[in-house]
């Protein structure tokens, strides 16, 4: 395999893998952020088992996302030299303003949380968790406003053979990466709702401690059903601001060969590539394609044969995925409203298949972020800057083949490993359940300082 | 002064603040099996950084950010022609983070054992590299129009390992000064005395370092021009010999914040020397990244000083005042009482 092909193929497993713990903490320090201020507000000891055993759970995930995500921040310069070079300027500020101000902010305050129960006093306390959870937020924002501007370059000119910032604004503002913001955050808050919800089932179906687990499924289930609706009313505008920008992928991600007027949406459908047409296109609803992609059933939706084959994007993974997140995200909205409407009145007890359901659907949100992932990045090929640069263009030229081969294969298997003790952790404290000595939960309830 | 400069000065202040912080997290991960008795010495000896070895970290992360942002062009040849490196730092870096949270969470003596090798790998490696990589940086890479000319074994020459022994060293005796300040009781003591020890040592490859930067690198050229200049690895040596100074007064406290300054005072040495290089070439100086031909646009470097002037002095509040929160001394006692503890 070439630098370009072994490069990529580093570049998704080690950003796939970052991605498996980001969102849990994105959602998850919210969800305990909230269980933190009940406690503080009622002085409910159940509140605080809460809050320890979920930010248990919360810790021993967060290592994983920091510690995989300075690998990230090294790569752009180590695979990625003539990228960098290329677009620093302007790619880089975000970068930089990320750990600025908000990795110094998380990552202060976590050691603050973690080690200063009796420390600081309760407000202080509950406040430094609502300061991680901000700034874990705050750096998915960034972060998603360099991705975006890689996939819809905005306010900058090419001069002296490179892409120059000439305003930053419209960086800040760049529709394309402000959805792209909304939509991760909430499949963030998806995820840490099905986590929630998955466990609680798990302790309720063996009958556990079920006063703490009923109202962690409560809480979990209010902010799934919350977070369901906004990823699919986000995930909608996105998917129409891929078709304004990026034609070439949403013309992947649907099977689009032939420009057409009124598209219509085919439920079933295999794409036959070599021969640039689908095999099989049926159970359509007229005009449907065209409403989605510009909210007007009689609007013009490109094909793929409009461009150069050099141009388009694979079509099966981004059909596939863009398939597979939207009927996963469907789903989701519905086990979310079954969920709520069971845990208004603490009925889920009642409905073992529907806990056991929930405990199933753990990974599937999971799933559907990486699908999401491949959406959107393998969609953008052949582009690493849509449009502008061209992904072969972007590598290292100093790296050799060698060299990324076996810094990929050292990867693979260095957080192959982390990931099994990772797993193993979390399954060992997940069933473990809640601490019971109340006794060193009243010392630390008593931290008034 | 123009904005190049600015940023040149602003870059060694984060890799010098870096080293400065993230150092004694690595000392003290050197010396975590060394000093201990104890499997409760050991969570002391880790928990004294707990709270802080993240924030530290995000010195470097912010470090390599502001390359990128400040100075694209050399964030991308140091990045890809210290590819080796950089990757066996990062793995270290990994596994000593890890490491941490996972160490006491199995419930094993093997599981605690392999996690503290981890510990120490995590420290030592990342300590020699990150000197290994910068006496390169000092001495220049070699590299012309077609590109670096170098392996991983080419950085590990005489002087490329003297810097790494020093930056080791450095880390260590930070790292015992913090655990004598840190710790209480017998472990405290061990700490002092082996931080004396240490610092004969520390002082020794110092000197030899300073001598042997004179015939391996250009880093005094800039010295010789502007004489007041000295006053910095002046200052830095001055701090060495007040370390050595305050411990035997036994003022610890004084003397781990004279070895912050020598640390800050080393780096700055190199990079003064360097200026207006960033990465000088050993064998075709035309093709030397300066801090000129590497930057971003003017544009991006006023958006990124208003940032920086913006929101590292809250960093720096913030931080401080979490120092503060966490001053006084880890004892078993306080180990035993917080469940959340490493
Ligand atoms: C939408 C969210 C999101 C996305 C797309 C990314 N990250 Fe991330 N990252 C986070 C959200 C996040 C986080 C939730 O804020 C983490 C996870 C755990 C943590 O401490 O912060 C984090 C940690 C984290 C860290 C460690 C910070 C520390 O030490 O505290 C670095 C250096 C990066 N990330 C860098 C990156 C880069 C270079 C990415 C892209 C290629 C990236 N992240 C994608
Ligand atoms: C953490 C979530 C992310 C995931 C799961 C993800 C996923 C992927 C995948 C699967 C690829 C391979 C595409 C291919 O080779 O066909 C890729 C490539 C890439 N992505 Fe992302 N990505 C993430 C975030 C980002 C962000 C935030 C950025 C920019 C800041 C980014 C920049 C890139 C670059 C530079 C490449 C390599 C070039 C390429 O192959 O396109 N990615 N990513
Ligand atoms: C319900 C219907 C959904 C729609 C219409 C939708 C739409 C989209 C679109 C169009 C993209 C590609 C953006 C691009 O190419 O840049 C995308 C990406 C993504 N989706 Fe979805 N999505 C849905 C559900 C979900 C769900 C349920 C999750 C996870 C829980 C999710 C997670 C992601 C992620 C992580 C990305 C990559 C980041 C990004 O580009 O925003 N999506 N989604």
């Amino acid at each position: 395999m070439d630098v370009v092909t072994l490069s990529r193929l580093q570049f998704a497993v080690t950003s796939m893998f970052h991605f498996i713990f980001v969102p849990l903490t994105l959602g998850l320090s919210v969800l305990i952020a909230y269980m933190e201020t009940r406690y503080v507000r009622t002085g409910d000891i159940a509140w605080l088992r809460m809050t320890k055993f979920w930010g248990k759970l919360f810790l021993i995930n967060f290592t994983l996302g920091i510690v995989t995500g300075i690998t990230l921040e090294f790569q752009f310069g180590m695979n990625w030299a003539e990228y960098s070079r290329y677009v620093g300027d302007i790619f880089g500020a975000p970068l930089a303003i990320e750990s600025t101000v908000a990795f110094f902010l998380e990552s202060s305050f976590i050691g603050l949380w973690v080690f200063g129960w009796n420390k600081v006093s309760k407000k202080v306390h509950a406040l430094s968790i609502w300061l991680v959870a901000f700034a874990t937020n705050l750096s998915g924002l960034w972060i998603l406003l360099a991705n975006g501007w890689m996939q819809h370059p905005v306010g900058y000119e090419i001069r002296n053979g490179r892409a120059e910032m000439v305003d930053f604004i419209a960086m800040l503002t760049n529709p394309y990466g402000l959805l792209k913001f909304f939509h991760t955050i909430f499949s963030g808050y998806v995820i840490a709702a099905f986590f929630v919800m998955g466990i609680s089932a798990w302790h309720l179906l063996k009958k556990r401690d079920q006063d703490l687990f009923r109202r962690s499924f409560r809480t979990a289930a209010t902010f799934g059903l919350a977070s369901s609706l906004l990823v699919f009313l986000v995930g909608d505008f996105h998917a129409a601001e891929v078709a304004k920008t990026q034609p070439a992928k949403f013309a992947a991600m649907e099977s689009v060969w032939e420009t057409q007027r009124a598209a219509p949406y085919h439920l079933l459908l295999v794409p036959d590539v070599a021969n640039e047409r689908n095999a099989v296109e049926t159970v359509s609803v007229p005009k449907m394609l065209s409403f989605l992609a510009f909210h007007d059933g009689d609007a013009e939706v490109r094909g793929l044969k409009d461009f150069p084959k050099a141009d388009r994007p694979p079509v099966l993974p981004v059909l596939a995925g863009f398939r597979g997140m939207a009927a996963l995200g469907m789903f989701f909205m519905l086990l979310t409203l079954v969920a709520f409407i069971l845990s208004r009145k603490d009925h889920m007890d009642s409905y073992p298949l529907f806990l056991r359901t929930m405990l199933w659907s753990l990974p599937l949100p999971y799933l559907a972020a990486q699908l999401g992932w491949i959406v959107a990045e393998v969609g953008r090929q052949p582009w690493i800057v849509y449009g502008m640069l061209r992904t072969s263009d972007a590598v290292s030229r100093s790296v050799s083949a060698s060299q990324v081969a076996a810094s990929l294969i050292g990867f693979t298997l260095l957080y192959g490993l982390l990931a099994v003790v990772d797993i193993y952790l979390l399954f060992k404290f997940a069933r473990k359940g809640p601490d019971n000595d109340i006794g060193s939960m009243v010392r630390t309830a008593r931290q008034e300082i | 002064m123009e904005y190049q400069v600015l940023w040149f000065v602003l870059w060694g202040l984060l890799w010098a603040v870096y080293f400065m912080l993230d150092g004694f997290d690595f000392g003290t991960g050197m010396l975590q099996r060394l000093l201990s008795r104890s499997n409760t010495e050991k969570r002391i000896i880790i928990n004294t950084i707990g709270p802080v070895w993240d924030g530290n970290e995000v010195w470097l992360i912010t470090a390599g950010g502001a390359t990128f942002a400040a100075f694209p062009a050399a964030y991308a040849l140091m990045f890809s022609y210290l590819y080796s490196p950089l990757l066996i730092i990062l793995f270290a870096l990994i596994i000593r983070g890890v490491a941490f949270e996972f160490r006491g969470k199995g419930g094993t003596v093997a599981w605690e054992r392999a996690w503290d090798t981890a510990i120490f790998f995590g420290s030592f490696i990342p300590s020699l590299l990150f000197g290994v990589a910068f006496g390169n940086l000092f001495q220049g890479l070699p590299m012309d129009e077609s590109g670096y000319h170098g392996t991983l074994l080419s950085l590990l020459n005489p002087y490329g390992l003297l810097t790494g022994a020093l930056f080791v060293l450095l880390f260590l005796e930070h790292g015992a000064l913090w655990l004598a300040l840190k710790t209480d009781g017998e472990l405290a003591q061990r700490a002092e005395r082996l931080s004396g020890r240490i610092w004969i040592v520390l002082f020794v490859v110092a000197v030899l370092f300073l001598i042997h930067t004179a015939f391996a690198t250009k880093l005094y050229a800039n010295f010789m021009n502007t004489p007041l200049w000295f006053i910095v690895p002046v200052a830095g040596a001055a701090s060495l010999g007040a370390v050595r100074i305050y411990s035997t007064f036994r003022n610890y406290g004084r003397a781990f914040i004279a070895s912050c300054v020598t640390i800050v005072m080393i780096v700055f040495t190199g990079i003064i020397g360097l200026y207006p290089n960033l990465m000088p070439s050993s064998i075709a100086p035309d093709h030397s990244l300066t801090i000129f031909n590497a930057s971003s646009g003017i544009y991006t470097l006023k958006v990124m000083t208003a940032v920086v002037l913006l929101f590292v002095p809250v960093v720096i509040a913030y931080q401080i005042w979490i120092y503060r929160i966490f001053r006084s001394r880890v004892t078993d006692r306080e180990i035993e009482d917080n469940r959340e503890a490493y």
